[in-house]
């Protein structure tokens, strides 16, 4: 699974809990990531998937336990955070993208002021980006312009134009009309082929069978169960999962 | 008539005594305003303190008092000369006391442009890897601008007609001063009242139809 035989995992979160308020939104998660690793975050809503995914670059903070990430406990401010998120690209159910700012400048921005690359290869980049997204053509339009699918395909490119060590994504296809899923999904599958490490919100089977090296299903804060796609869709452990499966298989 | 065409000369060259210092005011303000604003939501409890803490007092001070404080305390008590010529000196005090004033309103005008931005914007600039200000600079501050054109360009009418009590901060230079004077020789003059408030809303009335022609041009789709 690795290709440089690192074999420390990537993400390493221990006894990590977070409340907001008197809701214990995560309890005691333990849980690795590997290098080019996929993992699919399953569950109900309110039960912490998103809160989880937050957390490893830091946009939640948590009150208890230690996250590390490629050999160091997460920075909790400052500098030192914001080189941390340059390296966990991070792609919205909102998209997010840069409203006052081209397509062509949402892909450049990280690479210019953050990576200070010259403005030249920042641009080449950000187009082979885009055209493997296959939003080349739309590269001088506004965010406003575009298509959700479209939009979602550039904030994938705007997160790999930081060669980012691993890309959450935060309920990715959620906010997208029906017919726009599966471009978005495609671009991931493509993404999981290449090796990226990749931890994803999602509730789309279809992606978990096919791209993801294994499944957590997340419920009231903690992790319920974890296993193979295969193994989890067709013969959850747990009385949890398998009604949420039930009610989401129907759909 | 006759007395506004008499006093033509002097009064044009009190209106652009406020056209200088609504032209200092405007830039001053707009600066301090913006570092007000960046300080009101930065992370720093200690500068969203000061930060609110100035807004609240300047905002809520009658600005007669605001100038007088600044020609009577800043300048001749603590000390503070802009110039060794005293007109040049008042022109810079009221200049500054105008200016620490309109930022309160400025600031307040930016921090409910930046309301308008979602959150999402600012999560986004962070997950790529900018600090703070950055986000600020290049994220958040650009679009708060644009939402807020058309009432910025309110608070810099009122601004340009409040140099108009430039008086309360020893500068007697002002339309406003050399009117009184006039009327002082002639009495109270219609025709010279109803002249400065032309001057000033050929002034004033341009910046209303600019800001929201400008409002509506760079308005950020979303």
């Amino acid at each position: 699974m690795t290709e440089n035989g690192d074999v420390t995992p990537l993400v390493q979160m221990e006894n990590v809990n977070k409340h907001f308020g008197a809701l214990h939104v995560l309890k005691d998660i333990n849980l690795t990531v590997s290098r080019g690793e996929v993992l699919v975050v399953i569950g109900p809503s309110g039960g912490g998937k998103s809160t989880l995914c937050r957390t490893i670059n830091r946009l939640e903070t948590i009150d208890g336990g230690r996250i590390v990430f490629d050999g160091q406990v997460l920075p909790e401010e400052g500098k030192t955070l914001a080189r941390l998120r340059s390296e966990v690209g991070m792609v919205f159910q909102s998209f997010n993208l840069f409203a006052h700012k081209t397509i062509r400048e949402n892909v450049t921005l990280g690479p210019v002021k953050v990576r200070r690359q010259a403005k030249d290869a920042a641009d080449t980049r950000a187009m082979e980006l885009l055209e493997r997204v296959g939003i080349a053509a739309q590269a001088d339009k506004y965010p406003a312009q575009l298509s959700g699918g479209q939009q979602q395909r550039v904030a994938i490119a705007r997160a790999l134009a930081m060669d980012p060590k691993m890309i959450l994504f935060d309920e990715p296809t959620s906010a997208l009309d029906p017919e726009m899923v599966q471009e978005v999904l495609d671009v991931m599958i493509g993404l999981a082929r290449d090796g990226m490490t990749m931890m994803v919100v999602t509730h789309e089977m279809g992606f978990a069978r096919r791209a993801a090296n294994r499944v957590v299903f997340m419920a009231d804060g903690q992790i319920v169960e974890e296993n193979t796609p295969d193994e989890f869709f067709t013969n959850a452990q747990t009385d949890r999962a398998r009604d949420f499966l039930s009610k989401i298989l129907t759909h | 008539m006759d007395d506004l065409i008499r006093y033509a000369p002097e009064l044009a060259l009190g209106f652009w005594e406020n056209v200088k210092l609504s032209a200092v005011a405007a830039i001053a303000s707009l600066i301090l305003g913006t570092i007000l604003v960046a300080m009101r939501v930065s992370p720093t409890p200690v500068l969203r303190v000061a930060g609110t803490a100035y807004v609240n007092v300047v905002r809520n001070t009658p600005l007669t008092l605001v100038l007088a404080f600044s020609a009577l305390g800043l300048s001749d008590q603590l000390g503070l000369i802009f110039s060794d010529v005293p007109r040049t000196n008042s022109f810079w005090i009221v200049a500054m006391g105008l200016s620490a004033y309109t930022a309160a309103f400025v600031c307040e005008s930016l921090r409910s442009g930046i309301n308008t931005v979602s959150l999402g914007q600012a999560e986004a600039a962070r997950a790529i890897g900018l600090t703070f200000s950055q986000s600020l600079r290049m994220i958040i501050l650009p679009q708060a601008f644009r939402a807020v054109i058309a009432p910025l360009g309110s608070v810099m009418i009122a601004m340009i007609k409040n140099t108009t009590v430039a008086t309360a901060g020893g500068y007697l230079a002002d339309a406003a001063a050399v009117m009184k004077i006039v009327f002082d020789d002639t009495g109270a003059s219609i025709p010279i009242f109803i002249g400065i408030i032309l001057a000033f809303m050929a002034l004033t009335m341009p910046i209303g139809f600019f800001t929201g022609w400008l409002a509506r041009r760079l308005a950020v789709a979303r």
